[in-house]
């Protein structure tokens, strides 16, 4: 192909969306979505701190994600969006729909000259118990995650990693499972799923899970009896399951544990080598990002004329996309990174 | 295949050694023949199927996953067989059934590099995705999940009730998949025959002369030489020498096993020549250099000769000595290493000295770079594996020692996976700049242990993944056996068995110790 007639070929979203290594910008409407320094307008797809960051002039986001954005960056106000509504700014139609990645996660779709674009921020296809569920939102330009955008990424169900924990659990009845889980999203959708399995044990946890937890139940989500480590002794945690922050696994304030089995959910943990290098005992395959099968099939299913890859492993995704004879890029929006998935 | 894989997967994810034996008894004692040899097999790295390898592997998940992809993910996973396990597509049907050991070890053994392809794809579209990572790491080799060949037999003693000594000695005689073993282990079976087989018998060891003295009327005292401890067995047809943990190592050392030229078994320790000392043995540092290779070349064999200093016999032309006192085999070992090549083989040397004051006198004095310590062997004593007390002592040299300062400290593993517990040292140049001289992550109670971990944490300058640069201001007495000059550390120096003394809180960094200091001991 010519270069002339790939750039003539190449859509007009290339002009009015840009990205650089702080965010991506639309411009007819000068706002910037999930930008990691400070703007006069933003765009948040979703709370996690990579994404959501304090300091902007107006933060346009899910009523949940602002709630999120005030309990953990002390950030106040925004414009609350409900999925589905639309609201116009310069030329440029914005809505919000559900990503499935974490309790008021957002895809942004954006509506302008008759083309439309969604950018996906993180999501995942599969249910979660604690947030609306991913809806493909037909587009021209799709711009994705690619957080495990690798052919070696393909989550297992969760049932069957919850099961496993169970099945820790009920093995090891002097000892407890401790479970490290990224504070926003992932603790809660674990202890969502043990509440479906059936687990109605009080569950426990480090301090720092505290405030999201009790955030989550106010919106309405059922996670049941939580209490707090520091509030009980060393004995009555036997045969309990315990979660934390992945930091803490190892941190001295594990010693006042009884005999943990230490236990990680991230999707990162599907590769053996990485699970014993972080010293985890029980590597627990549960992740809040689509795995290479649904981030391949959103985009099959979707048929963009272009994909943007934002983040994660973008250059596999894109061979992908090409070697599928569909157009796809790179963006270089820095910043992102999901080690605790 | 199920079982084996669950086991494997258990064990990449146990650290504490008990909990590992546990898992591999339970698997023993559960699988039915030749499937728990086979596994025993393929966790001490005993199966060899010639015809797969790493490349074969990757070239198989290529025909199914673009190449592009396949290296994308191997430079992530970092192992090829698990990425191929993770990326394998199989066709839905059909897949789920489980295969044995034996036929996946029976059906790639007698197979070409261009036949064993399609069969082993065959096999992994076959089974379930979870035993992927099992199948695969077994037809390549190398399982990575930290089981050392002790420790296997120290999990086979355990499920039969037998003794690790007898385990030790049968395992060498047997190969995959050990059917007379089990059988001999369950009880159903003889005792294995060993006649004509090359095999390993455990190594009699010494306890450390704490304080006090012997009598030299009923010792004799030799010297401790430091190389690593071999046993040479020859047989009729057979030749091999082993390492202290009975791994067979004779493909390192060619020279040695073909100057074997002697039916029984020998214990000594096994050295290279060093040209500065005139022929004389080099130090451990110059061993280094041959030991863990799989293939030797020319150069290596010219620059590193290696050697056999004999301390013993235990069986020598079919007949058992090892119930004998030790004057009457250190009789028999004076002829045998008479009749052996003087090049590869001689005789370790008693020390003559007319009592114990003169004896610590002589040791005191040994400069000798190859040269550890005394042994103190009673004249009467028999050959009996393991540690027997009252029979043979280790006497070594006492520990040389520095005063350095910690520069980074990193955690532990296991039980200390929540401290900082391993740690770099440093001694200073003449310019005043600080260089790490060793590492050492032993010698102190849990208590300095637990004030060390509170030091890091409070004191922490830089992170660099799992290290921590400290502040340079503590000091740590350290002590060590040896210093060797070394061209890998930018100190140009490198400690042997460094571990804590003591913590100088007491001292101020500055008036550590200097490079300078550590150079004159160096040997």
């Amino acid at each position: 192909m010519s270069a002339e007639k790939l750039a003539a070929e190449q859509p007009p979203a290339r002009h009015w969306i840009a990205a650089d290594r702080t965010g991506i910008h639309v411009r007819p409407a000068d706002i910037w979505i999930d930008p990691s320094v400070p703007r006069a307008n933003a765009l948040i797809t979703h709370g996690h701190a990579d994404h959501a960051r304090g300091g902007h002039g107006q933060s346009i986001a899910t009523a949940e994600t602002l709630a999120i954005m005030n309990l953990r960056y002390g950030t106040e106000g925004g414009q609350a969006l409900s999925y589905g509504e639309v609201i116009e700014r310069g030329n440029v139609r914005i809505s919000l729909h559900p990503a499935g990645h974490v309790l008021g996660s957002a895809q942004i779709l954006l509506e302008h000259g008759g083309e439309r674009v969604v950018v996906s921020g993180d999501y995942k296809v599969r249910p979660d118990p604690t947030c609306v569920p991913f809806e493909p939102v037909p587009c021209d330009i799709f711009i994705t995650e690619a957080t495990f955008g690798l052919p070696v990424f393909r989550h297992p169900p969760i049932e069957q990693e919850v099961a496993r924990l169970l099945n820790a659990r009920a093995a090891n009845p002097d000892r407890c499972v401790l479970v490290g889980a990224y504070a926003l999203g992932k603790a809660q959708r674990v202890i969502a799923e043990l509440r479906r399995a059936s687990h109605a044990d009080p569950i426990y946890l480090h301090g720092a899970l505290e405030k999201m937890c009790a955030l989550y139940q106010s919106l309405g989500v059922d996670l049941g009896d939580l209490r707090l480590v520091s509030e009980v002794q060393k004995e009555d945690l036997r045969g309990r399951i315990i979660l934390c922050p992945p930091s803490a696994l190892t941190d001295r304030w594990s010693r006042r544990l009884p005999d943990p089995i230490t236990a990680m959910a991230s999707g990162w943990m599907r590769v053996r080598q990485r699970a014993r290098a972080k010293q985890v005992e029980l590597p627990l395959v549960i992740s809040d990002h689509a795995d290479w099968d649904e981030l391949t099939g959103t985009i099959a299913l979707l048929r963009p004329k272009e994909t943007w890859v934002t983040h994660g492993a973008e250059e596999a995704l894109v061979h992908w996309c090409q070697t599928h004879q569909m157009r796809a890029r790179a963006l270089a929006v820095a910043g992102y990174e999901d080690e605790d998935d | 295949m199920r079982a084996f894989a669950r086991l494997i997967d258990d064990l990449v994810y146990t650290r504490s050694r008990n909990a590992k034996i546990a898992l591999i008894v339970d698997y023993l004692r559960v699988t039915p023949d030749p499937d728990r040899g086979w596994a025993l097999a393929a966790l001490t790295d005993a199966i060899d199927l010639p015809a797969v390898k790493s490349a074969t592997i990757r070239a198989l998940a290529e025909q199914r996953v673009d190449s592009v992809l396949v290296a994308m993910s191997r430079a992530y996973v970092g192992d090829t067989a698990e990425t191929v396990a993770l990326i394998w597509e199989a066709p839905g049907a059909g897949a789920g059934k489980d295969i044995l050991l034996s036929e996946v070890v029976e059906t790639l053994a007698p197979l070409s590099r261009a036949d064993a392809p399609a069969v082993l794809a065959a096999m992994l579209d076959r089974i379930e995705p979870e035993s992927r990572y099992a199948l695969l790491k077994l037809a390549t080799g190398g399982m990575r999940v930290g089981v050392s060949a002790r420790l296997a037999k120290v999990a086979f003693a355990e499920a039969f009730s037998v003794s690790v000594d007898a385990v030790d000695e049968y395992w060498h005689a047997l190969t995959p998949p050990y059917a007379a073993l089990f059988a001999w282990g369950e009880g159903t079976g003889e005792t294995p025959d060993l006649t004509d087989t090359a095999w390993f018998r455990p190594f009699m060891l010494a306890h450390p002369l704490e304080d006090g003295t012997v009598s030299l009327d009923d010792f004799v005292a030799e010297w401790k030489w430091d190389g690593i401890r071999v046993e040479l067995v020859g047989t009729a047809s057979d030749r091999r020498l082993f390492s202290r943990g009975g791994e067979e190592i004779g493909r390192a050392f060619p020279e040695i096993v073909e100057a074997l030229d002697f039916i029984g078994v020998l214990d000594g320790e096994l050295m290279v020549r060093g040209d500065a000392q005139g022929g004389e043995a080099a130090s451990f540092n110059a061993l280094q250099q041959r030991l863990g290779r799989k293939t030797v070349t020319r150069k290596m064999m010219t620059d590193y000769p290696p050697f056999v200093r004999l301390y013993d016999v235990l069986e020598a032309g079919g007949r058992d000595l090892r119930a004998l006192p030790w004057t009457e085999r250190r009789t028999a070992l004076d002829s045998i290493a008479a009749a052996l090549p003087p090049d590869r083989f001689d005789l370790s040397r008693l020390i003559d000295a007319p009592d114990f004051a003169a004896l610590s006198a002589i040791r005191d004095s040994a400069r000798d770079a190859a040269i550890e310590g005394v042994m103190l062997k009673r004249r009467d004593s028999p050959y009996v594996s393991g540690r027997k007390t009252g029979l043979w002592y280790k006497w070594k040299r006492d520990p040389l020692s520095a005063d350095c300062v910690m520069m980074y400290a990193q955690r532990g593993n296991g039980r200390r996976a929540s401290f900082y517990s391993d740690y770099t040292f440093g001694c200073w140049t003449e310019d005043g700049e600080l260089l790490p001289v060793g590492k050492a992550y032993s010698g102190f109670s849990d208590e300095e242990l637990k004030w060390l971990d509170r030091f890091v944490r409070t004191h922490t300058l830089n992170r660099f993944g799992p290290v921590c640069e400290v502040e340079k201001s503590l000091v740590l007495e350290v002590a060590f056996d040896s210093i060797h000059t070394s061209k890998r550390h930018k100190s140009g120096l490198a400690m042997r068995f460094p571990r804590i003394k003591r913590i100088r809180r007491d001292k101020p960094a500055a008036e550590a110790d200097r490079i300078a200091t550590l150079q004159a001991l160096a040997t």
